[in-house]
């Protein structure tokens, strides 16, 4: 790391970064007033908070390249290992999100396939490889990383991705091998997963040029464990009728817990989160004016649909309550403790929705169902993410014969738009809203 | 005459009008191309129909209008989906009716009815041609086959060619290659009606019913399709007299349920 990466890095931190984003605030605040819809409630105040973490996140990752050991990381993998030596850390899968919702999907996902990459390749790859490739991105600039840190507990493509990156840049990949979770998780996996990480740390020591320091180690799964608990109360607080926020409002808010893990930003945001949730609550707001019903969606969110969908259910009263993606993050890593820390590590991670199988997904749905009062459920097939996508007929058909719970399935993609029919997702739509409505 | 009902249903392929007194009686009926306009084959099919009952269309009671172009029929007091109309349509019909295979020109669905025509579940063939009229049309132009004639000749066939591709371009080569090695084209047909049969009939599967099953659309007009589809379902399938109409049927009794 040199002197003068290190030198700008802290001056944009400490002075650059804050004035930036102050002249940024100010100027989206005067075009935010507008566009604000009617069937919706007053928007979340912590908002503006969120904004900034995540554009300060993204613009002091420009100059983090030199100064501080930089990481890509997949979205579940055990970042608090990382945390330990001070890794800046880039989720190229936030990223992809990111392009997504600003409708950039296509146009970065054909410079991948330009260069031979497949249409059926999940877009949030498609989109980095194209970032890769091209150099353009909504943020700027990402930093080149020094490590690729990947676990396939969320799929296997991120293997193939991961390793088209290492092989292009030479730089190290590091792979945490989880286990499938078919029945349940024995003792000889999780000592394979230790042993993983035990093999992980001099390697992780030689890369970031620091020593592993057990204390920091500790400290960041503890700020994981406490955030990720954090998260599951802001998520918890829409079992409140009406509910004070919308699953379209967590998708956004989703962004720290992914991102940021295992850092005092993300507990200390959730916390202002959570207690603004929790004085709606007190008070009787909710994220739409007007709550009739209550759903759950199930899959990643589409991206580019987001506000959309958002104005689209909260016209006709429907407001979307619970997701098991959101519930991802709040799940699993709770599981963490800092006085056993490697066993605790693996479990959280290999136990995570997508690395489990399918009844245990079923028996998740039905709970979250049962505890959020939901009525429907909204079903994405996403075109990109098969090990999510497999078995939600079979989800679907279960749920009706076990709860009596209508659901309709539409297909989509994440980010690329090309995979969405509008008119097909319509019909599709206003038929299930017509069986929620208890028939025409 | 007065208190009677429009029911019209503006698919991609036809657009279908269907005119219904009070006591449910269909007056008359028409099936009109789509066209590039959908208002205008609205219009036509509407006027078509009032011309067949003799009444003025300006003294319906009440227009319900479905299917994709359902949002350009003009002076429609209500608009519903089409999975909802066929569902009532189908239960009008044959009141047995537990699981409705509707198989149009663009889109396949088939649909979970409860008590009353209340649909309780539906499915729909994804973003993709195969398993719907589309696919039998390209493969009649291919073929030189008039869509009406390939259910009765698909029924004389001896043996059966088999395509194995779901996607509709590369179903049309595999039939090419099928006619360039003297196939028999009723044997190519029924190949053709099957590969048609299992795409629905995986849809089908995800509803366990045990009633009647009724199949909708222009599609149910091939006996070819009903034949493979009832081996399938190893029951007999109730088939309207005329299947096309089935949405628009639908939407009428709609209408007449929303006057009360």
């Amino acid at each position: 790391m040199s002197i003068a990466s290190e030198i700008r890095y802290r001056f944009m931190k400490d002075l650059g970064a804050p004035l930036i984003l102050g002249l940024a605030g100010s100027k989206g605040k005067r075009k935010r007033a507008k566009s604000r819809d009617a069937s919706l409630g007053p928007p979340l105040k912590c908002s503006n908070r969120l904004k900034e973490i995540m554009t300060r996140h993204y613009f002091l990752a420009r100059y983090a390249e030199g100064a501080r050991p930089v990481a890509w990381v997949t979205s579940g993998a055990p970042v608090e290992l990382l945390r330990a030596f001070d890794f800046y850390t880039i989720y190229p899968e936030n990223h992809g999100a990111l392009c997504g919702a600003q409708k950039l999907g296509p146009e970065l996902c054909s410079i991948a396939e330009e260069h031979g990459y497949h249409q059926d390749l999940c877009s949030y790859a498609r989109i980095d490889l194209g970032v890769c490739l091209s150099g353009k991105t909504p943020v700027g600039r990402l930093p080149k990383p020094d490590l690729l840190f990947a676990s396939n507990n969320i799929c296997q493509t991120v293997m193939y991705w991961y390793r088209v990156l290492a092989h292009q840049w030479k730089i190290p990949l590091i792979v945490f091998d989880t286990p499938f979770n078919f029945d349940s998780l024995d003792q000889s996996a999780i000592n394979y997963m230790v042993r993983q990480f035990e093999e992980m740390i001099p390697s992780l020591e030689r890369i970031s040029g620091k020593t592993f320091r057990e204390k920091k180690f500790e400290d960041a799964l503890r700020l994981g464990k406490a955030s990720a608990m954090a998260w599951g109360e802001v998520l918890a607080t829409m079992k409140a009728v009406p509910s004070p926020m919308t699953i379209f409002d967590a998708f956004v808010h989703l962004a720290p817990i992914v991102s940021l893990r295992g850092l005092p930003v993300t507990l200390e945001y959730y916390n202002v989160l959570l207690s603004e949730l929790r004085e709606r609550v007190s008070i009787g707001i909710g994220a739409i004016v007007n709550e009739r019903k209550r759903l759950m969606w199930d899959n990643i969110a589409i991206w580019y649909k987001v506000r959309d969908f958002s104005r689209l259910f909260a016209e006709r009263g429907m407001n979307f309550v619970a997701a098991t993606y959101t519930n991802a993050w709040a799940e699993t890593i709770s599981y963490m403790d800092e006085r056993n820390p490697m066993e605790s590590l693996a479990k959280a991670y290999s136990l995570v929705i997508l690395n489990n199988n399918l009844d245990h997904r079923l028996r998740l749905m039905e709970r979250l169902i049962k505890e959020y009062q939901v009525d429907g459920l909204v079903i994405h097939s996403a075109r990109s993410c098969k090990p999510y996508s497999v078995g939600q007929y079979d989800l679907k058909r279960l749920l009706m014969e076990r709860l009596g719970i209508p659901s309709v399935i539409i297909e989509a993609d994440i980010t690329d738009f090309r995979a969405y029919s509008e008119e097909q997702t319509k019909t599709r739509l206003e038929a299930f809203f017509e069986a929620l409505e208890g028939g025409v | 005459m007065t208190g009677w009902v429009v029911g019209i249903d503006v698919g991609s392929l036809t657009t279908d009008a269907v005119i219904m007194d009070e006591d449910k009686r269909i007056l008359s009926y028409s099936i009109v191309d789509t066209g590039d306009n959908s208002t205008d084959a609205a219009r036509e099919a509407m006027a078509l129909a009032a011309k067949r009952a003799d009444v003025a269309l300006q003294d319906s009671t009440l227009i319900v209008a479905t299917g994709y172009g359902r949002a350009a029929v003009p002076n429609a007091g209500k608009r519903v989906t089409e999975i909802a109309c066929h569902a009532a349509g189908a239960v009008h019909l044959f009141p047995d009716t537990e699981m409705v295979i509707d198989i149009g020109g663009q889109d396949s669905k088939v649909i979970k009815v409860g008590k009353g025509g209340r649909v309780l579940d539906f499915v729909m063939n994804d973003k993709c041609a195969a398993g719907t009229g589309r696919f039998l049309e390209v493969m009649s132009s291919k073929l030189k086959i008039p869509l009406d004639r390939m259910g009765d000749l698909s029924l004389s066939a001896q043996g059966e060619a088999s395509i194995s591709s779901v996607c509709t371009v590369f179903a049309e080569s595999e039939v090419v290659s099928l006619v360039a090695k003297n196939c028999p084209k009723e044997e190519i047909v029924k190949g053709i009606h099957r590969s048609v049969v299992n795409r629905v009939w995986a849809m089908t599967r995800q509803m366990k019913v045990s009633g009647g099953v009724t199949m909708t659309g222009g599609v149910a007009k091939n006996n070819g399709i009903v034949a493979l589809m009832e081996e399938r379902v190893c029951k007999k399938i109730n088939v309207p007299d005329e299947p096309q109409i089935v949405g628009a049927l639908g939407a009428a009794l709609l209408a007449l349920r929303e006057k009360g």
